[in-house]
């Protein structure tokens, strides 16, 4: 059984697998319409110099996001 | 705003008046197509394909979207092409989505072209799918072919027509590949269905499709909203929590809207207790599912995915470094800065030269008095003054189009959003900063307009009404000018302190606005980073033409109505008839002594000339040495007299200023202003600075009885600064006053179409003036008892 933990506790070059959003309102629809479901494959490509946006890869594209928007993904792990 | 839409129905009636055209021409038929997809999809790059340089750029009524159109004839259609907004979904979350969905359900266009990016088709086909949900006709484009292949992808646009049940095309529209069958595939869609809509069913799963079913049939047999939406799909909106469908079933049927809504809460507080998820989610889930399965049923059969991105990753690993990324950034923002500026400044003098041109001629050919002053000083100067803008205005625009098509503005706003966001603003608001002057000498009309790229109306608003406290080229020379008075020995630095300090005060500001009046949540920054790519020089150009062609609708409009109100209030009354008689009298007086200076050797030659027409050159050296002789003999000069004329002429201009409209606001201000350090004169400045920041100089010039000034050659005027005892702390607090106070017209009427409100254009002209006489006053008090 793989753990679930927040998305931003992953560093550039991970992989993981989006396992819940918990996000309601504009965020979260802006979050799914770009493709974050549960079952989205991510991997973290990048950082903003001063850490904040993330970018990360899905579904054949780039996506960035704020930390504290990321905090509201859950994701999935492989055990290592 | 409506222009644009009726610029179509005229141009397709010729296809309705069989008497126009040819005979070919009336039967054709005429279809509204929209075109749709995400943002970076490449619709912008298909609608000039397909429509080449025949379209009309307006506004979506009453906001800020703008909305493009054009004609296409092919051999049996006339297709008038609808640009829809790009976005991602059709929620009710931002203008553009709204915007996009009303357009669907009013207009009814007879099919809509899905661009979509093959290269992550997943996500381009979520926008797909809720247009075939709302069962519109619709035709996909799969664009960028050529990237998809080039990396190795094969995806069989066929099937996935197939398995989706419309018409889907292969594009690049880059080459226009593909753009031929496009259109005929459209057509062909648009006779078929004749603007039926026909809605797709997904299924939504265990949960959700027995109350879809439920509330559809509710809304079926009451046939609530359906002359507008399929029953499916409003019931769907009710799940996910639509609030304009929401509205609109309130006004249409209460009760059964209410009870919807009910349904709806209910499924929402079952799905929390069971699965501790949302309806929206669930819905999400199932859509991604709906195009996984269908894109597994052939549609994609290879991808190598590392490498298809891999060009942008490695650029990315430069461009966005920890370190090299913020360095390469100031490089670049510079750059722009200093192409704009260098090279913008040539074509900009050659109009100013033309406006320059025109007022001498308009002054040669006409004789003195108001028609004159009304033509030269009032609308020559004030038009010219916003049309010398425009070449730079369109250098500005094609670099920010080179930064935005090949995909480093996305980047701007990623490396920079973590700053900008204490301030309550979006990584994007760096660009409308630079171009209203962040580096110095910019201009905040295409500044406040290029605040477009950003998605989020309250980070918009606030960077709109923040971006005119920049040095923009305008208050520039200004600031130089007083800068060289005030600060012989430290010109640079002063400048360099006063473009931090427009800074400054744009956060400072932001950070109040956002705070108090444009308080609210920060808008997710949830933004794809397109990979890069090279702009096309057609799309550089009509990106560019677009923006500035606007600008000068704008711009030029008002402009010359606000001109012809500023010169009125500068020129009228004047000064009163005893006054005037007076300045007549003694100029009447000096003209005569100049005549009879040049009188004496005036009755020889008159007479010889009379004759001898010819002669009248070879003898003018020596009607000069007379002259000069006269001269000597007379304790007034010749030159002294014009000399002495002149200075009643300026003088002249100087009392019909301090008389005018102008004049009297600027001497009732006084009281107001004494406290800040500004007399009555530099009132009149400011008050005319309104038109334009530049006009400070010249009117300075004017109330300080120096003539017209010209702002290259101002060292008279600073002269005349200092000698009438205009203290260091009094030109700070002027130079603070400058850089802050109410943005100039044309900025104000961007600012007004812009956000959509002419309260803002209000709030921005007052606000600006108070908060800047605030620190005005702040700096003279505090420097008069430091200096
Ligand atoms: N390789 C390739 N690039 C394209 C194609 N169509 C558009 N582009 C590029 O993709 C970028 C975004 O295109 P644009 O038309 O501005 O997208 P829009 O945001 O949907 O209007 C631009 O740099 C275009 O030059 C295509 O078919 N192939
Ligand atoms: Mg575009």
């Amino acid at each position: 059984m793989p753990q679930s933990r927040p998305l931003r506790s992953l560093k550039v070059g991970d992989k993981a697998i989006i396992a819940q959003v918990n996000a309601e309102g504009e965020l979260g629809r802006r979050i799914r319409d770009m493709g974050l479901v549960p079952g989205a494959e991510v991997e973290i490509v990048g950082r903003a110099p001063l850490k904040d946006p993330v970018a990360l890869r899905l579904r054949g594209f780039t996506l960035s996001l704020r930390n504290n928007e990321a905090d509201n993904i859950l994701v999935a792990t492989p055990e290592e | 705003m409506t222009n644009a839409s009726q610029n179509v129905s005229a141009a397709s009636a010729p296809g309705k008046e069989p008497g126009k055209g040819s005979g070919k021409d009336a039967a054709l038929s005429t279809y509204t197509i929209a075109l749709a997809g995400n943002p970076n999809a490449g619709k912008s790059t298909l609608f000039n394909a397909l429509t080449g340089a025949r379209t009309h750029v307006g506004n979506y009524p009453g906001i800020t979207v703008e909305k493009k159109v054009g004609q296409v004839r092919t051999s049996d259609a006339v297709l008038n092409v609808v640009d829809l907004p790009g976005t991602y979904s059709l929620t009710a979350y931002s203008a553009e989505e709204l915007v996009a969905r009303d357009f669907l359900v009013e207009e009814r266009p007879q099919a809509v072209v899905d661009v979509l990016n093959a290269g992550s088709l997943e996500r381009n086909l979520y926008l797909a799918v809720q247009f075939l949900e709302l069962g519109i006709p619709v035709v996909l484009g799969l664009n960028m072919m050529d990237e998809a292949r080039k990396m190795g992808m094969v995806v069989d646009a066929k099937r996935l027509g197939e398995l989706l049940g419309c018409p889907a095309v292969e594009l690049v529209a880059r080459t226009g590949t593909g753009v031929r069958e496009l259109t005929a595939a459209a057509t062909r869609l648009a006779k078929e269905r004749q603007g039926r809509w026909k809605p797709v069913e997904i299924s939504y799963g265990p949960d959700l499709d027995p109350v879809l079913a439920e509330m559809s049939a509710a809304i079926m047999t009451k046939s609530f909203l359906s002359s507008r939406y399929p029953a499916r799909w409003v019931a769907l909106k009710y799940l996910e929590n639509d609030s304009q469908i929401r509205e609109l079933g309130v006004q249409a049927d209460p009760v059964l809207s209410a009870w919807l809504e009910e349904r709806a809460a209910h499924v929402a507080a079952h799905l929390r207790t069971t699965l501790s998820t949302y309806p929206e989610a669930v819905i999400a889930d199932y859509r991604y599912g709906f195009i996984a399965s269908v894109l597994k049923g052939g549609v994609v059969t290879r991808d190598n995915l590392g490498d298809r991105l891999a060009f942008s990753d490695r650029l990315d690993q430069v461009l966005t470094h920890k370190l090299l990324g913020p360095v390469l950034m100031l490089g670049v923002l510079y750059l722009v800065y200093q192409i704009t500026f260098t090279v913008g400044k040539v074509p900009m003098e050659w109009t100013q030269n033309l406006f320059a041109l025109m007022a001498k001629l308009v002054e040669g050919a006409l004789p003195e008095g108001l028609l004159r002053s009304l033509l030269v000083d009032g609308i020559i100067a004030g038009v010219g003054g916003v049309m010398g803008f425009v070449p730079l205005v369109m250098l500005i625009f094609l670099l920010i189009a080179f930064l935005e098509d090949s995909g480093y503005m996305a980047r701007i706003a990623y490396m920079l959003d973590r700053v900008f966001r204490i301030f309550g603003l979006h990584g994007c608001s760096v660009m409308p900063f630079i171009i209203s002057g962040g580096i110095a000498g910019g201009c905040a009309v295409p500044g406040v307009m290029a605040s477009r790229t950003l998605r989020s109306p309250k980070e918009r608003l606030a960077t709109i009404l923040t971006a005119p406290f920049m040095t923009c080229g305008a208050k520039l020379p200004v600031l130089i000018l007083l800068a060289s008075v005030f600060f012989p020995d430290s010109q640079a630095q002063v400048l360099f302190g006063m473009t931090l300090l427009g800074w400054a005060m744009a956060l400072a500001v932001a950070w109040m606005l956002r705070s108090s009046m444009v308080r609210g949540e920060a808008t997710p920054f949830v933004m794809e980073l397109p990979p890069y790519r090279l702009p096309t020089w057609r799309g550089l150009a009509i990106h560019t033409w677009e923006r500035t062609w606007q600008y000068m609708k704008k711009a030029g409009s008002m402009i010359l109505a606000v001109s012809i109100v500023v010169w009125a209030a500068m020129t009228f009354p004047g000064v009163d008839e005893d006054k005037a008689a007076s300045f007549e009298a003694a100029k009447a007086e000096i003209a005569a002594k100049i005549e009879a200076i040049e009188a004496p050797a005036a009755p020889g030659t008159a007479a010889d000339s009379k004759d001898e027409a010819p002669a009248l050159g070879s003898e003018a050296p020596a009607q000069g040495e007379e002259a000069a002789t006269a001269q000597a003999a007379e304790p007034e000069g010749l030159d002294a007299l014009k000399e002495k004329l002149a200075d009643i002429e300026k003088r002249e201009a100087a009392e019909g200023l301090s008389a005018s409209l102008a004049g009297r606001l600027g001497a009732s201000l006084e009281p107001l202003t004494r406290y800040a350090g500004f007399d009555w004169r530099t009132n009149i400045a400011l008050v005319g600075g309104f038109a334009a920041k530049e006009v400070i100089i010249s009117t300075l010039g004017t109330a300080y009885s120096l003539g017209k000034v010209d702002k290259d050659d101002a060292a008279p005027l600073a002269e005349m600064l200092s000698a009438e005892g205009l203290t260091v702390a009094g030109g700070l607090a002027l130079m603070v006053f400058i850089l802050l106070y109410s943005p100039c017209f044309p900025t104000v009427v961007a600012i007004g179409k812009e956000t959509g409100s002419w309260k803002w254009s209000v709030f921005s002209m007052t606000f600006n003036t108070v908060f800047a006489y605030g620190l005005a006053v702040a700096v003279f008090q505090f420097g008069t008892r430091l200096f």
